[in-house]
């Protein structure tokens, strides 16, 4: 038989927000919810893009290949590019059931050139033609984002010189102009080259050099409890000193990726001789998806802002009332419209005065045209009536000759017969 | 461009020297899931009497519903259809959820009930208004607070014959803006082959509308999806029973109706489908639910919202007052291609400066 029971009274208490916290009487099964979501993600797959900036030769390449345990395609760069250039490559790799769509961005020619004061615009206009594009997709009437191949760079690694004194100017004019549109690493590249004591040294002139500057690098984030504490230790760390290498040395009964000298074997993932362990523990198996939330919520929506604020729209108007993105959109587009109109009355008057004008230049070339004309009349003329009146002379004179000529033949005729006659008598 | 998946390696037991840490991402996304927490939107609908605040409270195993909340309010039934929302957080393992539930008290008891989709229908919209009008916005939030309805469950009384006239309109129209799910209220009352047949009547009658309930056909992602989701669309609707009560059978605690003639068990799938229900609303299908609203019924309300007023600023003449849209946003014929200056206005501007 059944007993009645009583369900459960719960606890009411009301939140900040006014919300009610309610407990459950059961279990009801929405804690599945986290892995609903990473399903679906699993499925999708993720996109991660990194661009690497230094100088020809310091390593970029290599690194990345250590990082990612692959050959990616490298290129050996010459030293003589007039003009820095970004190169980006993509890859899908796979771990597990993890399927990642890495872009690796590596700048070309960077620190090679005699003038380098425009060397970071390329740089600039690579990170901000990313955002661009994803706005551009954003503001689409049909849009499709989650199928838009983010390519959104997020995370950036800075190559730093391991000269082992300071941070050298384009370093910190580069770090600049990049540490509000990018998550910025500093990484200190080829370390094997610095001593141990050294390195402390240049760490910390390294970040002092960026404080002072007001140089804002990429800190690892501290809110989550789980993680903070190994983020608060590696922040201390940075910048990463780090060595990279593909090849691999036996050390011990193992093979290791390592760099073999006369003198010893640097050990890449040893993390007494460089932090290259500390570097893929932050940014890969740590903070990757802090790095790509940095990116769209504090990176893009600074560009977004500024793009729109840039192209005139506005939350509010002057009084402080909203305005909806209609209203001024229509507003400006009656301006455009008024300008428009504007300018093709412009265009129009200008076309109507030069035909007036052309008009006018060809009317007096017909006048002008037809004076000589009747001039070379006149002339033709006259000289007709000049030449008639010589032929006429010419006639008169013809004429009066012929008669002459008859005259004169007929008094030819008349001695001729006379002379005959008196030859005739003198026979006789 | 990608010519290959090159495997970087494995965490296998063996050894982890190839090991990069790619999969870590998991847990990292978990992690940061757990801090944020989550939203859940869920409105009831059908008339009253079919048990929609006990389903809730079942469902929730809490008294989430309108009327727990304000227990001493005296129920009476609304003019016109009301729409009300409560909210709660609740917890589970570590996992925080805002749970709102949204009631829909005078649905379907009037003596006319024409029309009376019409303010849910623009509940709705106004919902997905809100949250366009933070997404243009230049100064937003961080994380746009969501109060979109993921799921409409709609109530169907268990006549055991065929779907009234108010059922269909409803489904029809409502489908293509929300997630239906329909239920058979009160399921207790029907035998097992009257449910069968009444399922199969209910179906063949949502197919000859173009009545789309969720899990819809369109948006199934690949033949796996597909398989699944199948399966369910051959149960729809579940008949549901509802119980905030306990009983002891068995030597368990479970939920139940006690009669006269046995006690109904709420989570025994023998007796009714509530469990399949709850499987897919909360602990299977819930982020899916979510996705869907997303990135389908909100940007279709977008798109047609942006050409809307598109439209509209094209005829209006600038010193008319703003006309806002109509406001039932009764889904209109689309124009066959937007208009030549109509595209998003920020874009628009994007593309002339470009």
């Amino acid at each position: 038989s059944a007993i009645f029971c009583e369900i459960r009274e719960e606890k009411k208490h009301h939140n900040d927000k006014g919300v009610r916290s309610l407990s459950l009487a059961g279990h009801v099964g929405f804690d599945s919810l986290p892995d609903q979501l990473v399903n679906k993600s699993i499925c999708q797959g993720f996109c991660f893009n990194i661009l690497c900036i230094g100088e020809t030769g310091i390593g970029k390449s290599t690194l990345m290949d250590t990082l990612f345990n692959t050959n990616f395609e490298n290129f050996e760069s010459s030293h003589f590019e007039p003009q820095v250039k970004l190169r980006a490559q993509t890859y899908d790799l796979q771990e597990s059931n993890v399927r990642l769509r890495l872009t690796v961005v590596n700048t070309v020619g960077f620190g090679d050139q005699m003038n380098k004061q425009e060397s970071y615009q390329p740089v600039v206009d690579y990170i901000d033609r990313q955002f661009e594009s994803y706005l551009q997709e954003e503001l689409k009437i049909k849009r499709s984002l989650h199928n838009y191949h983010d390519s959104r760079v997020h995370a950036c690694l800075y190559f730093i010189s391991p000269s082992g004194h300071s941070l050298k100017s384009l370093d910190l004019v580069t770090m600049k102009k990049l540490d509000s549109k990018v998550n910025i690493i500093p990484v200190i590249a080829k370390a094997d080259t610095i001593s141990k004591s050294e390195l402390h040294k240049f760490k910390i002139k390294i970040m002092s050099e960026l404080v002072s500057n007001g140089v804002q690098i990429y800190q690892f984030p501290l809110d989550d409890e789980t993680v903070a504490k190994v983020n608060t230790t590696m922040n201390g760390h940075l910048p990463f000193a780090v060595v990279g290498s593909t090849e691999e040395v036996a050390v011990g009964n193992k093979m290791v990726k390592a760099r073999q000298y006369p003198w010893g074997v640097v050990q890449v993932e040893n993390e007494n001789h460089c932090d290259f362990v500390k570097l893929r523990e932050m940014l890969i198996c740590v903070n990757m998806e802090d790095l790509r939330e940095q990116t769209h919520t504090r990176h893009y929506e600074l560009y977004r802002r500024c793009k729109l604020e840039e192209l005139g729209f506005k939350d509010t108007d002057s009084e402080c009332k909203p305005v909806s993105l209609q209203q001024t959109y229509e507003a400006k587009r009656q301006e455009f419209l008024v300008e428009l109109q504007k300018r093709e009355d412009e265009m129009r008057q200008m076309f109507v005065q030069r035909v007036k004008d052309k008009e006018a230049e060809l009317k007096e070339a017909e006048r002008e045209l037809q004076s000589r004309f009747e001039q070379l009349k006149r002339l033709h003329a006259e000289e007709k009536a000049a030449l008639e009146e010589k032929k006429r002379l010419l006639d008169d004179d013809l004429s009066s000759f012929g008669k002459r000529k008859a005259a004169a033949q007929l008094l030819q005729a008349q001695s001729l017969t006379a002379n005959g006659k008196k030859d005739k008598d003198r026979k006789k | 461009s990608t010519a290959f998946v090159q495997w970087v390696g494995e965490k296998t037991p063996i050894s982890d020297t190839s090991y990069v840490g790619i999969d870590a991402i998991l847990e990292q996304m978990r992690r940061k899931a757990m801090k944020q927490g989550f939203e859940f939107n869920v409105m009831v609908v059908g008339q009253s009497g079919l048990g929609k605040s006990t389903l809730m409270n079942t469902l929730f195993k809490s008294k989430v519903s309108r009327k727990s909340v304000q227990p001493n309010v005296e129920e009476r039934i609304p003019k016109t259809v009301e729409i009300k929302s409560v909210s709660h957080d609740v917890e589970e393992k570590g996992v925080r959820m805002k749970l709102t539930v949204i009631d829909t008290p005078g649905f379907g008891d009037q003596i006319n009930n024409e029309n009376c989709w019409q303010p849910i229908m623009k509940f709705i919209n106004d919902q997905y208004e809100s949250y366009l009008q933070e997404e243009i916005n230049i100064n937003r939030k961080k994380r746009i607070p969501d109060s979109r309805v993921h799921c409409c469950i709609y109530f169907i009384p268990p006549t055991g014959h065929c779907l009234r006239p108010l059922d269909v309109e409803f489904m029809r129209h409502l489908s293509k803006v929300v997630n239906i799910v329909p239920v058979i209220a009160k399921a207790d009352t029907l035998t097992l082959e009257e449910r069968d047949s009444f399922k199969k009547t209910i179906r063949e009658e949502l197919r000859a509308n173009g009545i789309d309930v969720y899990p819809q056909k369109e948006f199934d992602e690949d033949a796996e999806d597909r398989m699944i989701n199948d399966k369910i669309r051959e149960m729809t609707p579940f008949a549901v029973v509802g119980s905030d009560q306990e009983y002891q059978v068995n030597g368990k605690r479970i939920l139940g109706r006690k009669t006269k003639w046995g006690t109904i068990e709420v989570e025994n799938i023998a007796h009714c489908e509530f469990a399949y229900l709850r499987d897919l609303l909360i602990r299977t299908h819930m982020q899916n639910i979510k996705d869907i609203t997303c990135s389908i019924h909100y940007e279709t309300y977008r798109v047609r919202r942006l050409n809307e007023s598109n439209i509209l600023f094209t005829s209006n003449p600038p010193d008319h007052p703003a006309v806002q849209p109509k406001a039932n946003g009764q889904p209109e014929e689309q124009p066959a291609t937007p208009q030549p200056n109509g595209v998003a206005a920020q874009h628009e501007a994007l593309s002339h400066e470009m």
